[in-house]
């Protein structure tokens, strides 16, 4: 008892020396971009670095505000992630709530197994199979519609049409892994509150309602707040591998621009380094705000903490 | 009385019709979901066995038309290809290893109290502050190139080798451990050390386990550090790989003599089979791992 009592008051320095690794490649590669921004303020020279090129003030912010193609991408992103949230929030709690009313485990297993599949394939390789699934001549979605009499579609290739098929798309790659966390809840509910229900003549859809769904509650409420930190981001990874010029009017999104601005170049084919990091900082602090009231509302309500 | 009970059994056998009915409609609309999910997959399976004529005409649904193995002899005779996939497998590896192994020792000191840890409030405080703001993706690029990362494999696993989500997760796991294993240790004479690696990394392995998986997944599928820090085509791990050639099925990666093989196999089944081939260590490793994620997922996110 003495040897642990002694042990308590000296200090751990093996704790600290953990942390070290950690924090070195943290302050590089996170800290390093944030210092990284103050490019947003420069016309930025490659060659000058970072303190060498001139300062500009808010010009960047400026003619970022004034290009027609950020207020577009704005807007796009806007639309295309709110109802991302939106869909892909609610399919999940459905699905959960309809699953948990299969009786046979081995039949729900099997289809929990075969909804998880998308989630875990890259948009790389869903880009290419849906490239080809989607295609308005040769694709087998389309023979479909065809063959019920309807006319073909080009998903991947219609402006009007493109955000739809993001958002679908999205929904059907993350649902069946979204379920995971609601059924978990739903195993702690007591089974003789059902029972008891049943007894006093509730139907399936009242015990549904009335038993599971204020299970999931809490976590759906959670689950939501902290979502809403991700309003600017619409997919950079889904969008960058399925769009193309034709659907730019519609699908291209914040982070898609930024990339073409500041990696690829679009114009001359010299990338603006300082009008790609200001788009990205006006994104930056935008999501560090929603977060932030995210996070506090979560604690406040849910009593969540991060850490 | 007589009446009643006859009415309370008609209205057992309704309700008990309406719950079959209900029952058959669930299942079936579950199905379909689940049919959903996995038809694109044969889908490409499909085309991808089929001659290419049958492919390019669009006759291929769900099962192979004039059944060809043409299209994976070829791709595995493509040297890029198969380079890419050696690529994939190191990165894959150094970037779990690299990842697990700052996640546990960041995580572990993160789990102690404040009084056993002084600053552990602003330790953690300077991490998840990572989470709520970046950089974002030209700053960081930036300093990729001078930290001299370029066309490196350490370009793909330095720039996030510290998954804070992750640290998060098994800090909390580590936290809800009982505390009194620890104590009997240390009255056995057990050090810091030895307790870490006997006590906790032993009890923690089921979100450990979880961690690897979407740690390995996350490395096989991410294509975009591999396209914007790598110069080198023969460097490219898989991802990046399947990236460019879905992108632009062109021809400008290609030798001559295999733009005249290419000829006879269309780009379609070509690029179904490298498509399939890609995907398939996941497809084939991801029900025997669901266990683990299952679990993970819960205590990461439940936690009391």
């Amino acid at each position: 008892m003495a040897k642990s009592t002694r042990r308590a008051r000296s200090v751990h320095w093996g704790l600290y020396a953990m942390l070290v690794p950690g924090i070195i490649l943290t302050l590089i590669y996170s800290y390093g971009p944030l210092m990284g921004l103050v490019i947003a303020f420069q016309k930025f020279d490659f060659t000058k670095g970072l303190f060498g090129s001139p300062w500009v003030g808010f010009d960047n912010f400026k003619y970022i505000f004034n290009l027609r193609d950020f207020r577009r991408a704005l807007g796009n992103t806007l639309s295309i992630s709110s109802m991302k949230l939106v869909f892909g929030m609610a399919f999940p709690i459905v699905v959960s709530l309809l699953l948990n009313e299969i009786r046979f485990n081995g039949l729900k297993r099997v289809i929990q197994t075969l909804i998880y599949l998308p989630f875990f394939i890259s948009w790389v390789i869903l880009a290419g199979i849906m490239g080809d699934l989607l295609s308005p001549s040769t694709g087998f979605l389309n023979g479909i519609l065809k063959m019920l009499g309807f006319k073909g579609v080009y998903f991947l290739g219609n402006a009007s049409v493109f955000p739809a098929t993001m958002i679908v798309l999205d929904v059907w790659k993350g649902f069946g892994f979204g379920t995971i966390l609601y059924l978990a809840a739903l195993t702690g509910v007591d089974p003789s509150l059902y029972e008891a229900a049943s007894m006093d003549g509730a139907n399936r859809f009242h015990r549904m309602w009335h038993i599971t769904m204020p299970e999931l509650v809490p976590i759906i409420v959670l689950n939501g707040t902290l979502s809403l930190g991700n309003i600017l981001n619409a997919g950079f990874d889904q969008i960058t591998n399925m769009y193309s010029t034709v659907v730019y009017k519609s699908g291209d999104i914040l982070d898609t621009l930024v990339y073409r601005v500041g990696i690829i170049g679009v114009r001359d084919s010299i990338p603006q380094y300082e009008i790609a990091t200001s788009i990205g900082l006006f994104k930056s602090l935008v999501s560090f705000a929603l977060i932030s009231a995210s996070y506090y509302l979560a604690h406040k309500f849910a009593d969540y903490q991060i850490f | 009385m007589e009446e009643n009970k006859r009415e309370f059994k008609l209205m057992r056998r309704r309700g008990f019709s309406a719950e079959y009915i209900f029952d058959f409609f669930n299942i079936l609309f579950l199905g379909f979901l689940a049919v959903c999910c996995v038809l694109p997959f044969i889908n490409v399976i499909a085309v991808s066995l089929s001659d290419s004529s049958a492919a390019t005409a669009g006759m291929v649904g769900l099962w192979p038309v004039k059944f060809s193995l043409d299209s994976y002899m070829f791709a595995f005779q493509k040297v890029r290809f198969l380079l890419s996939m050696k690529n994939s497998a190191i990165r894959v590896i150094l970037g779990v290893a690299v990842n697990m192994a700052l996640t546990i020792i960041t995580a572990y000191p993160l789990s102690k109290t404040v009084k056993e840890l002084k600053g552990r409030t602003f330790f953690a405080w300077f991490f998840v502050i990572t989470m709520l703001i970046g950089g974002g993706t030209i700053p960081t690029y930036l300093i990729v190139m001078w930290t001299g990362l370029r066309n490196t494999v350490w370009s793909m696993i330095l720039p996030g080798a510290v998954p804070v989500y992750n640290v998060v997760i098994l800090l909390n796991f580590f936290k809800q451990l009982p505390k009194e294993l620890e104590e009997s240790a240390v009255i056995d004479g057990a050090g810091d050390f030895r307790i870490f690696l006997r006590i906790i990394i032993p009890l923690s392995m089921p979100c450990i386990a979880t961690l690897i998986v979407f740690q390995t997944v996350g490395h096989w599928n991410d294509w975009f550090s591999g396209m914007i820090y790598l110069d080198n085509i023969e460097k490219y791990p898989l991802a990046t790989y399947l990236h460019n050639v879905l992108q632009r099925p062109n021809f400008d990666n290609m030798e001559l003599q295999e733009i005249q093989r290419v000829m006879k196999i269309s780009n379609r089944t070509l690029s179904d089979a490298q498509i399939l081939i890609g995907a398939l260590p996941i497809i084939m490793v991801y029900p025997f791992l669901q266990r683990f994620f299952v679990k993970g997922m819960v205590l990461g996110s439940l936690k009391g």
